[in-house]
């Protein structure tokens, strides 16, 4: 009982934190903070995603970067196009882009899903190491193929001269901005803790403990774990598509593997196999970055050796370490 | 004309593979035995030339430099391995990615605090500094043609250790059924800290060898890194054979793609694009070149000794 009200606990403050932050960094004066709050919400996203296959499938990708990159390259070409009223190439009849939320989101989705299908359907036939390094390798053609597209950029990467129009919202209010990200947020962790404790879910919980025994019950866990992968890659796409705004721009550096492996990072940190454990652990990496480079520029020499001590003395993460052992844990 | 261009590309790329099977060797032993990810491998590589090129400037010296390059890496290698890796060899892979990422940026910015943030540059040997007209009518570096030669040497060597020797035994053993091996009363955390010991003064080698070529600079350990990663996954996991043909073709495929893909491209596009794109198309062939292994071949090209779990 004390452990259950102990989660509850952590889950409200951290909701009550969430949704009080913009209107506190006002009162404090630093209204710079929203915007690096925003940051962490988006990247918070991500990690959630990654860790659907991560931690609940155990599939250790380390490629995530790529599909954060796609999402964020829709919006960023899109809005090139709309910008330039050139043609987007390559689609039928002449359509000039868009700079509307509700068409590039959703295309930004879609497009980094059909990525993820792809990259997933050819690196899932291998397991362990080897599909740790095959993910990485399709993350690594990514990066370099928008690094050869003079088109959008090349190297430089494309400015995203306006954010997406979303109605009656003003995007470039950091306080709406951050709160509809964090709506976003709210949204999708809730569509994960549905997915991960339904059928589905179990399943793929399964292929992680026993894959073998799942096939001999008769799933067709290729698939199950597709599908997983191309979902995570869907919701690292709209993580992808909200940076774009953030940062107005996006740039090949967003698939370079050091992305994947911050995002990896995010999760392992935070609390691998838990849906709030990589909100946790973007919101740590990214504000201990924030915080520590205040101090002196030299703060990986913080971060470095911390990260090796959550590795080695905090199992179960930063959110295993709130909630405290639980009984009936795996 | 062309012949020559090839021939000497070749060069160049056996000697781009040298460096990298420095590298890999040493990784995929550690990834073989202690089955742990070590994504700081780059960085020990880092701490070789950084040593090197004080040690060099200091002495006046090149192989002093090197040899105290070796050292340092192999010390700072074994270090870390008693004080943090070895707490990992029962970990799952993800543990071990956090805590090496975390080591890597402890070391990028412990080099940036004794070094400081410029790139430093290193002259080649002057013994070594001439060319020598291996193929006809173009003259080659020498400095090349020796990494070339310490390569195949520590190959041999290698080779030497592992086939002959009871240390290679038991590293063979260990890759196998290292429980089997713990079994039969060797100490393994010993012999474990010394596998580590050798990958680092490799990697402290290969990091050395750079110097003279490539600006030592922070992070110059994972741009190999990735690449040597490619190399032991193309090789097969455990098999030094696996990281010599990999590191070898991996090296050929990324020196080729360099030189002549821009050249192809000249026919499709104009001169300025077709050299961004061939460039990057040569990088992106490395990984191209990986996939298509992994596809082929799952595990490698090379299964390490025996075993097929």
């Amino acid at each position: 009982m004390i452990s259950l009200s102990r989660r509850t606990a952590v889950h409200v403050i951290g909701l009550v934190i969430l949704a009080t932050l913009p209107v506190a960094a006002d009162l404090a004066g630093e209204p710079f903070l929203t915007t690096v709050a925003s940051r962490v919400l988006i990247y918070a996203i991500a990690a959630v995603s990654l860790d659907l296959i991560l931690g609940y499938g155990a599939m250790v990708s380390f490629g995530h970067g790529a599909f954060f990159g796609v999402g964020a390259y829709v919006v960023g070409i899109l809005t090139h196009h709309a910008f330039n009223g050139s043609a987007v190439p390559f689609l039928p009849g002449e359509w000039m882009g868009t700079t509307s939320a509700i068409l590039q989101w959703p295309l930004a989705i879609l497009v980094s899903g059909f990525f993820a299908l792809i990259i997933g359907a050819l690196s899932l036939r291998t397991q362990g190491v080897y599909f740790i390094m095959i993910t990485l390798a399709f993350a690594q053609m990514l990066y370099y193929f928008m690094t050869s597209l003079p088109t959008y950029g090349g190297e430089d990467g494309l400015n995203v001269w306006e954010r997406s129009s979303l109605p009656p919202l003003d995007l470039y209010n950091d306080q709406q901005f951050y709160y509809l990200t964090l709506a976003v947020l709210l949204a999708f962790v809730g569509l994960m803790q549905r997915f991960v404790n339904s059928r589905f879910g179990m399943v793929i919980k399964g292929c992680k403990q026993n894959e073998t025994r799942m096939k001999a019950l008769g799933y067709p866990v290729y698939r199950y774990k597709l599908a997983a992968f191309v979902i995570a890659g869907m919701g690292a796409g709209l993580a992808g598509a909200l940076a774009a705004n953030h940062t107005e721009f996006v740039g090949p550096g967003m698939m370079h593997w050091t992305r994947s492996g911050e995002i990896m990072v995010m999760v392992i940190l935070g609390g691998l196999g838990t849906v709030i454990g990589p909100i946790l652990g973007a919101a740590t990496l990214l504000m201990m970055e924030e915080v520590l480079s205040q101090f002196t520029e030299h703060w990986m020499v913080i971060l470095g050796p911390f990260l090796i001590f959550v590795v080695l003395f905090l199992r179960g993460g930063i959110y295993g370490w709130l909630i405290g052992p639980e009984k009936g844990d795996e | 004309m062309t012949l020559v261009l090839f021939l000497e590309q070749t060069l160049n790329g056996l000697q781009q593979g040298v460096m990298l099977f420095l590298m890999a060797a040493g990784l995929t032993l550690v990834f073989g035995i202690m089955h742990l990810i070590n994504l700081a491998h780059g960085s020990l590589y880092m701490v070789g030339a950084y040593v090197t090129a004080s040690v060099t400037m200091a002495s006046g010296n090149f192989a002093v430099g090197v040899v105290a390059g070796m050292a340092a890496a192999g010390v700072v290698g074994m270090a870390v391995e008693l004080l943090a890796l070895r707490r990992l060899y029962a970990r799952d892979h993800l543990d071990q990615v956090l805590a090496t990422f975390g080591v890597i940026l402890t070391f990028n910015e412990l080099t940036k605090i004794i070094w400081g943030p410029q790139a430093m540059f290193l002259s080649t040997p002057e013994w070594l500094s001439s060319t020598v007209e291996i193929i006809p009518g173009a003259p080659y570096p020498a400095y090349r043609l020796f990494i070339i030669a310490v390569g195949l040497l520590v190959g041999l060597v290698l080779r030497h250790l592992i086939i002959n020797t009871r240390l290679g035994m038991l590293i063979r053993a260990g890759a196998t059924t290292r429980e089997m091996v713990g079994a039969l009363g060797v100490d393994i955390d010993r012999l474990f800290t010394i596998v580590f010991g050798i990958g680092a003064m490799l990697a402290g080698l290969a990091g050395a060898m750079a110097g003279p070529m490539l600006a030592i600079e922070v992070g110059m350990g994972e741009k190999i890194l990735i690449l040597t990663f490619v190399v032991i996954i193309i090789g097969g996991i455990g098999s030094v054979r696996g990281a010599l043909v990999g590191a070898l073709l991996v090296g050929l495929v990324d020196t080729f793609g360099r030189a002549f893909l821009p050249l192809i491209m000249r026919a499709f596009f104009e001169p300025a694009t077709a050299d961004s794109v061939g460039a990057s198309m040569s990088s992106m062939s490395i990984y191209i070149l990986m996939a298509l292994v992994l596809i082929w071949r799952p595990r490698g090209l090379f299964q390490a000794y025996g075993g097929n779990g």
